[in-house]
């Protein structure tokens, strides 16, 4: 029975030296936990490139194999709003990036600003996304039973595809536009909806920070965040000139 | 108990905020690039430099923003085992579309 005692008490008292309060106990160091964290971390975005590297995959296959009606369809999206979008999706990488360096190194007002201008920055991405998904609303666009082959049909009656030089495409293959704007609508709605879901942790974050939950030595959770934002940053400068770009002279 | 002492010793790398703003600059010049190229007209070569520019800022991303240059091995072999399983999946679901006859099914 003392035996026992010993077992339950036995060196729990002597062992537990000191160390950070987020510091769990299955782990060695709080290096060994960070580093643990940044791997897993990893293991999940790669599942997110499995998941975009499909959509990615079928834009590939069905531009090569509808090639006109992707050519005619790309020229609807506007190079303006696309490279802006890029820019303000860049810009956030950079305020989120120096939030990561504002929280290792303690500075409370700073990250709470870079998490506030990330937050800020995309929204604009989103509103100006917004101003792009209206403008195919309006002109029917959108797959589905409005979907409207007319520029098309008959470039010379719309703006865009009078500008880009297109010729009328016949029937069937007009009718094939209507897969790239249902892959636009996936591959930039499953962005957008990367960027709601970071959003949304964002504005948790800022005020987790505002209380100075991440600038007391424990930044893992700003870190795994930047990975994320990163990573959907990653994905735009994919989709971009994929969508926005290479048809622009054919 | 000796290895573990020296991971211990690992300091987390802090990567300084001019960093930040250099790759921040390089990948606004590479955008600009890109549309820049977008506007020449170069045949088949416009996908590939568009792509190719859109790999040269994904790594600038991954090295510098998310921090894999200063990252444990783990990290890196984990990045490296992702997008080499990524382009062989991609490479041979393009080469099985590629080698049959177009149209035809």
């Amino acid at each position: 029975m003392p035996d026992s005692h010993t077992i339950v008490h036995g060196g729990s008292e002597v062992d537990h030296h000191e160390h950070p309060a987020y510091l769990r106990h299955h782990f060695e160091s709080v290096e060994q936990q960070a580093d643990t964290a940044n791997f897993a971390m990893w293991l999940f975005l790669l599942t997110e490139v499995m998941f975009f590297g499909g959509l990615f995959t079928a834009y590939l296959i069905y531009r090569n194999w509808y090639y006109p009606a992707f050519v005619a369809a790309s020229h609807q999206l506007n190079i303006f709003w696309g490279t802006a979008n890029t820019a303000v999706l860049i810009s956030s990488s950079f305020t989120m990036a120096m939030g990561v360096w504002c929280a290792e190194t303690r500075r409370k007002s700073g990250l709470v600003l870079c998490l506030v201008l990330t937050f800020l920055l995309g929204l604009i991405f989103l509103g100006i996304k917004t101003i792009e998904y209206s403008e195919k609303i309006e002109k029917h666009h959108v797959p589905g039973f409005h979907y409207s082959l007319q520029s098309f049909l008959d470039p010379d009656s719309d703006a865009a595809a009078k500008a880009a030089g297109d010729k009328p495409l016949p029937l069937d293959m007009a009718r094939r536009t209507e897969v790239y704007f249902s892959l636009y609508f996936v591959m930039t709605g499953m962005h957008a909806l990367h960027m709601i879901i970071g959003i949304a942790i964002l504005g948790f974050m800022i005020f987790r920070a505002w209380a100075g939950a991440y600038t007391a030595g424990h930044v893992t959770f700003v870190e795994n965040f930047g990975l994320y934002w990163h990573f959907v940053d990653i994905i735009w400068i994919f989709l971009f000139p994929l969508l926005y770009l290479i048809s622009r002279h054919q | 108990m000796s290895e573990q002492a020296k991971h211990g010793e690992h300091q987390h790398h802090i990567t300084p905020p001019v960093v930040y703003v250099v790759i921040f600059l390089t990948l606004l010049a590479f955008t600009a690039l890109t549309v820049g190229a977008s506007f020449i007209e170069m045949g088949v070569w416009n996908p590939v430099i568009a792509i190719a520019i859109g790999c040269v800022k994904a790594t600038l991303v991954v090295l510098f923003f998310m921090g894999v240059k200063y990252s444990t091995k783990l990290t890196k072999l984990t990045v490296g085992a992702g997008i080499f399983t990524f382009l062989t999946l991609i490479s041979m679901t393009l080469a099985d579309y590629i080698s049959r006859a177009w149209g035809q099914w």
